[in-house]
């Protein structure tokens, strides 16, 4: 009886050592490792201790800086995509939501990269979720169903709010108003996924294109923005705050 | 003498005991109990439960949850404290909700019934989803103040939750996602499909002719907005109601930012209305008469009204209260006595 019990377990162990099991277990696929490093222009992002400041000139700090990343796209030169479901969400306060793995890639060359900033409208509608959606990460707007896509928060003498707080807290997904933005960038040197392997992308964030260009926003003249127009103003500013970096 | 007594005490147990066993029973709930069954005649449900799988389990959680003050921040108010059972769910008797700190809200607190057949929840169709919109009592109603997160904390420490959410979503642990589902499963089992209407349609019972005169004026005159059998089309419209200046409730504009839709709410459901008063979004009425009053004068109708309204005309005495006659047969006694509905913490 125990010989035949050892046996068993011999063979068990045998199994699940043999290379077609292991195999199995890692798919034969690669991992990519995004970095989201955040800044304001060329200096690095500090919560709420450092003075920045904005076209006007007029000086600012921050102290929430989060938004939403998903339907994350990498493209080979061929034309062949790996798409991720998955949404991520990255806050400057939490560092280990500032790097995301995307897994089970298959191997080769991709030469660019998009996702959107903010939830698409399937998500914004398909109730109670978990994960990076759970609706209470503070970043859902109950009695307009959606969620903020991205939220940046901080103080500046010259904003007219109580305690000279400014708050840009942008969403919606309905037209007219919709404020889901598409990033894409292209990689000057093809990113190589190997199997069994992850790869790294670092990605510069500047906040401070949240601000201006195409609109330099006036702290005296805009300090709140929560689900309205102006929404889309400011997403069309941040659309492209992402680059590629070496 | 001392045998009798302890035969007398012993019988006395036993009722005890069993009566007790039975009221444990009451708020038992069976695979059967759960079944989702459309009534005749209505349509497909919007919010159709593929993704939030009823169960006993999940139901029994959801209940409990809905009669329990934790899921507020002082602990002082539940769900029910605003929607109470024998009015359909609706607040009795008041024409705005009461919450926190004694708080009075602008809104009058509807019934919970059908929800799963709407396509947009509270009076301006803010809510997309029936499993989001419990987090607008629950938090600040502009916007989110992570007390949902504190929700979650207290539950988290509370053993039994921890107990009855596995249960109920198996691996998952106590969080948001599953609190909001549980709460949808007993809310979305709110169905209310057996009235005297109901059974009037069904050939099961009869009306009086005052009755039966009321329900073709209904359907000549307010059908065209309380389509049957849910009473509600779900469109947003104005009936004709003057602005209340000092709420400035732009209704469906508010979500929309469209001004054509300023001053339209949702169409409500006209079930059980004999027990949700008082009427309307804000509550300004405190009887069916005086709704019917509202709907045949055209003087009370503003501009912006909808031509629906217009085409109402002028109500005698007599059409008003044969209306109100047949709208008391849509109270639906089964429906406010389910006991799978009774509070699950009263014995
Ligand atoms: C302070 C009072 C209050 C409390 C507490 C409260 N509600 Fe409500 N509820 C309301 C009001 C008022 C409305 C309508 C709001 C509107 O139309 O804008 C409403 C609407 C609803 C609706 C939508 C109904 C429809 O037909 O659109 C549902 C569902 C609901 N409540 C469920 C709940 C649940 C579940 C809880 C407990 C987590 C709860 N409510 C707690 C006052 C309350
Ligand atoms: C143009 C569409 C329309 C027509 C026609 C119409 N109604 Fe309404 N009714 C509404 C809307 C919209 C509301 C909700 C208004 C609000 O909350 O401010 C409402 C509210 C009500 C209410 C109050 C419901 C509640 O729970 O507060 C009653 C009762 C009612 N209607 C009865 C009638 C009757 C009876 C008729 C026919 C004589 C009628 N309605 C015709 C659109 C209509």
């Amino acid at each position: 009886m125990r010989n035949q019990f050892q046996l068993l377990l011999g063979l068990f162990i045998l199994f699940t050592l043999s290379p077609k099991f292991l195999n199995a277990q890692h798919s034969s696929k690669g991992m990519l490792s995004i970095a989201f490093n955040h800044y304001v222009d060329s200096l690095i992002l500090n919560l709420d201790s450092t003075i920045y400041k904005n076209k006007f000139g007029q000086p600012f700090s921050i102290s929430i800086f989060k938004y939403y990343i998903g339907n994350v796209h990498l493209k080979k030169s061929n034309g062949k995509e790996y798409v991720s479901s998955d949404y991520f969400l990255i806050n400057e306060e939490e560092k280990n939501s500032k790097i995301i793995i995307l897994k089970n890639i298959p191997q080769g060359e991709y030469t660019s990269v998009s996702f959107i900033i903010g939830v698409d409208s399937i998500h914004n509608c398909s109730g109670a979720q978990s994960g990076a959606l759970d609706e209470t990460n503070g970043m859902f707007w109950a009695w307009n169903s959606g969620y903020i896509f991205l939220k940046l928060e901080g103080k500046s003498s010259f904003s007219k709010s109580s305690g000279n707080n400014f708050e840009y807290h942008i969403g919606g997904f309905k037209f007219p108003e919709n404020s889901i933005r598409t990033v894409s960038l292209k990689y000057e040197q093809p990113l190589l996924i190997e199997n069994d392997k992850i790869a790294l992308l670092n990605i510069k964030v500047n906040a401070a294109e949240i601000l201006k260009n195409p609109t330099n926003i006036d702290f005296r003249i805009l300090s709140t923005v929560t689900d309205n127009k102006n929404a889309s103003i400011i997403a069309d500013n941040y659309k492209d705050m992402f680059t590629i970096q070496k | 003498m001392k045998n009798r007594l302890n035969v007398f005490f012993l019988i006395f147990g036993c009722i005890l005991l069993i009566s007790f066993i039975q009221k444990l029973d009451d708020h038992k709930i069976s695979k059967k109990n759960v079944e989702l069954i459309i009534p005749k005649g209505f349509p497909k449900p919007n919010y159709d439960f593929t993704t939030n799988k009823l169960t006993p389990d999940g139901f029994v959680l959801g209940r409990k949850l809905f009669y329990d003050p934790i899921l507020s921040k002082d602990s002082s108010i539940s769900c029910q404290s605003c929607h109470q059972r024998v009015a359909a769910f609706a607040h009795i008797d008041h024409a705005l909700s009461h919450g926190f700190d004694g708080k009075i809200g602008t809104r009058n607190v509807p019934a919970l019934q059908n929800l799963i057949w709407k396509d947009a929840y509270m009076a301006d169709g803010g809510v997309n989803n029936l499993e989001v919109q419990p987090i607008n009592p629950i938090t600040n109603p502009i916007e989110m103040n992570e007390s949902l997160a504190h929700v979650i904390s207290k539950l988290k420490q509370n053993k039994e939750y921890v107990i009855l959410f596995k249960k109920a979503f198996k691996d998952n642990v106590v969080n948001s996602e599953c609190l909001l589902k549980a709460l949808a499963q007993f809310t979305g089992l709110m169905i209310s499909a057996n009235s005297r209407y109901d059974k009037y349609v069904a050939k099961k019972d009869t009306f009086s002719l005052q009755e039966i005169n009321g329900l073709k004026l209904f359907r000549a005159k307010c059908e065209g907005c309380h389509k049957e059998p849910l009473f509600t089309d779900n469109s947003y419209r104005n009936n004709g109601l003057n602005p209340d200046s000092s709420l400035n409730d732009t209704g469906r504009g508010k979500i929309t930012k469209t001004e054509t839709d300023n001053y339209k709410f949702k169409v409500p459901s006209l079930r059980n209305i004999e027990v949700t008063f008082p009427y309307m979004h804000d509550g300004r009425y405190r009887k069916l008469k005086d709704v019917l009053i509202h709907y045949s004068t055209s003087l009370n109708h503003n501009s912006t009204a909808d031509e629906e309204i217009n085409k109402i005309g002028e109500l005698s005495d007599k059409e008003r209260k044969d209306i109100i006659a047949f709208l008391l047969t849509l109270t639906d006694k089964e429906f406010l006595n389910d006991r799978r509905f009774i509070n699950p913490n009263k014995r």
